[in-house]
């Protein structure tokens, strides 16, 4: 039987934190992820776990020591958010290359400056090319199914790389909402224990981590990385089929909502999914064929698939809750355009920048996102791309 | 699809309006109701005008915004009356509240012509002679479920007392004040 409960985002986190039982959790505090140490370390001093607590003095340190943890044999995770999640930038590529598979909680919040503490994906975007699996929450209890995933996903075979789960920063992070947990000893057997093949304090095979790779060894495994990021797709749906049967909560590369025989769609990541799933309901009523792809999976790219579930679509919206200063659009829209050139050609697709630095999202901005698609599948002008919802100009 | 409910808070830094939202959703959640306790968060100082929010629906909640168009929206501190604009999408079906020893009639000259219902609670007399300080939360909370009607009156009571029994474990004397101080306000909420 589930566990029903209300927490919030953070506390989800912490929560299945404790249920997992790493053997390490190293974390410096940062807004606006600080409650997820902050909760997990009064489960270390209450006894609720095992884990080595380390209170690092910035986070460099809490990924430097993570990394240390994680190769001589343990299990551990992390949290962080902006421009803790930049200070970790040198050592987060340095877990990914070693093979490392830290889990962390990446709350999301726009990186400095201008200094702000609110929502945006500024600080995972940026660390898309740093070898780590991506995965994105759209509600409390997907941040947490996602993190409970997120173990096995890492640390398979196949795999063996970090994960970071994100969701965002006070949206979900600071609001209580209703989740169903899994029992303690549930997700204890479901992560299972880490067995690692090869680690440090191994004295039967004694290793080196971290050392000098020249050009005759480097690229070689630069190429395995690379296959590891490829093998992790497949492990994504094994872990996620495997979660399916315990909770009965489907989870996959992507969401589609009304999708199938949408004509309008939109691409979307973490909570303004949710609200554009209220307002998708709403164009429905009126006859209106709207639909939504929500990326789940961010890193790896899956991009096949996406081109598949997008390919009927008319005309398309890809918000980006981050501005790359490409001067063509953001991160997501480059990648999903990507994804279909070849693919789906004929589809009319646009960028939306939305949301920065916490501006919150109403109904009414993603309605007007599906208005504009309307009149480009009413005119066939496409227009400019490169637009902006929510802001003023 | 059930009826959602949504709740709008306003009040001031350290008047404990966040801890109110949380302690709505908390006793709602009881009840078996979907819910959603956020606070908007900003430059955090005492005295500073906060908003807090509540959705309360028997369905799943999706919608993640702050909430623009609310069926209730309650005053922690009268004085916020003229500086924020309280009303603001408040729709006409539901019903302001207001701490303020001030009848309805009163206040309303402040309330830009808001023709739904305006309810008063006197929540600093009623803290300061049930807990001996003036936490003006816990009686607007009372309010609050007395006008909206979200849960029944007896099943909040009940709730509350649980919740008050774990959030004031070490500090038992004041369980007793602040469950006297939500019964009082339930029954002395004017304007319903």
């Amino acid at each position: 039987m589930a566990i029903r409960e209300r927490l919030s985002g953070n506390e989800a986190i912490a929560v299945a934190m404790k249920q997992i039982n790493p053997d390490v959790v190293a974390a410096f505090p940062i807004t606006p992820s600080t409650e997820i140490p902050q909760y997990f370390s009064q489960f270390v001093s209450n006894g609720a776990v095992e884990t080595e607590f380390v209170a690092v003095e910035s986070e460099h340190s809490a990924m430097s020591a993570c990394i240390g943890a994680q190769a001589a044999g343990g299990r551990t995770m992390t949290a962080t958010s902006a421009n803790g999640l930049a200070l970790m930038w040198e050592m987060l590529y340095i877990a990914s290359a070693s093979r490392l598979p830290v889990t962390m909680a990446c709350v999301n919040r726009s990186l400095s400056g201008p200094l702000n503490i609110h929502n945006d994906h500024s600080d995972s975007m940026g660390a898309r090319d740093s070898g780590w699996i991506q995965l994105y929450s759209e509600n409390n209890q997907e941040a947490y199914d996602n993190f409970i995933q997120a173990v096995r996903i890492g640390e398979h075979s196949d795999v063996v790389l970090p994960v970071m789960v994100c969701q965002d920063g006070f949206i979900t992070s600071h609001a209580v909402e209703n989740l169903e947990l899994l029992e303690d000893e549930k997700v204890k057997a479901f992560v299972g224990e880490y067995k690692p093949e090869h680690y440090l304090l191994n004295s039967k095979n004694p290793i080196a981590v971290g050392p000098l790779d020249l050009p005759n060894y480097f690229f070689e495994h630069r190429r395995q990385q690379a296959q590891a990021m490829i093998n992790s797709k497949n492990v994504i749906l094994e872990v996620a089929k495997e979660f399916e049967k315990l909770t009965g909560r489907k989870y996959e590369l992507f969401e589609k909502y009304k999708l199938d025989d949408a004509e309008i769609a939109i691409v979307i990541i973490n909570s303004t999914a949710g609200t554009a799933k209220t307002v998708i309901d709403e164009l429905r009523d009126k006859g209106i064929k709207a639909g939504l792809l929500k990326i789940r999976v961010f890193r790896p790219f899956p991009a096949e698939e996406i081109a598949e579930a997008l390919k009927h679509i008319k005309a398309l919206a890809v918000m980006d809750k981050a501005e790359g200063f490409s001067a063509v659009g953001g991160p997501l829209f480059n990648d999903i355009k990507a994804a279909l050139y070849g693919v789906a050609d004929g589809i009319k697709v646009v960028n939306y920048i939305y949301g920065l630095g916490g501006r919150d999202v109403k109904a009414d901005n993603i309605e007007f996102v599906y208005n504009e698609l309307q009149n480009i599948l009413k005119t066939g002008q496409l227009g400019e791309t490169y637009r902006y919802v929510g802001v003023r100009e | 699809m059930g009826k959602l409910v949504e709740i709008r808070w306003h009040g001031r830094g350290g008047q404990g309006a966040k801890t109110a939202a949380l302690l709505l959703a908390d006793a709602a959640f009881n009840t078996g109701k979907y819910i959603q306790g956020f606070p908007e968060y900003g430059p955090e100082r005492m005295g500073a005008p906060i908003t807090a929010y509540n959705r309360i629906s028997d369905d799943k909640i999706r919608i993640h915004s702050n909430i623009y168009e609310p069926d209730y929206v309650v005053v922690v501190d009268e004085t916020l009356l003229t500086s924020i604009d309280v009303t603001s999408g408040l729709k006409e079906s539901g019903a302001i509240i207001i701490n303020t020893e001030k009848a309805p009639e009163d206040v309303k000259k402040h309330l830009k012509g808001y023709k739904g219902k305006v309810c008063t609670v006197d929540a600093r007399k009623i803290s300061e002679e049930a807990l001996g300080k003036y936490f003006p939360n816990t009686p607007m909370l009372g309010a609050v479920v007395k006008v909206s009607k979200v849960m029944g009156e007896e099943e909040f009571l009940n709730d509350a007392k649980g919740s008050f029994a774990h959030k004031f474990a070490t500090k038992p004397e004041v369980i007793e004040g602040n469950m006297k101080a939500i019964e009082r306000a339930m029954q002395e909420v004017k304007g319903i």
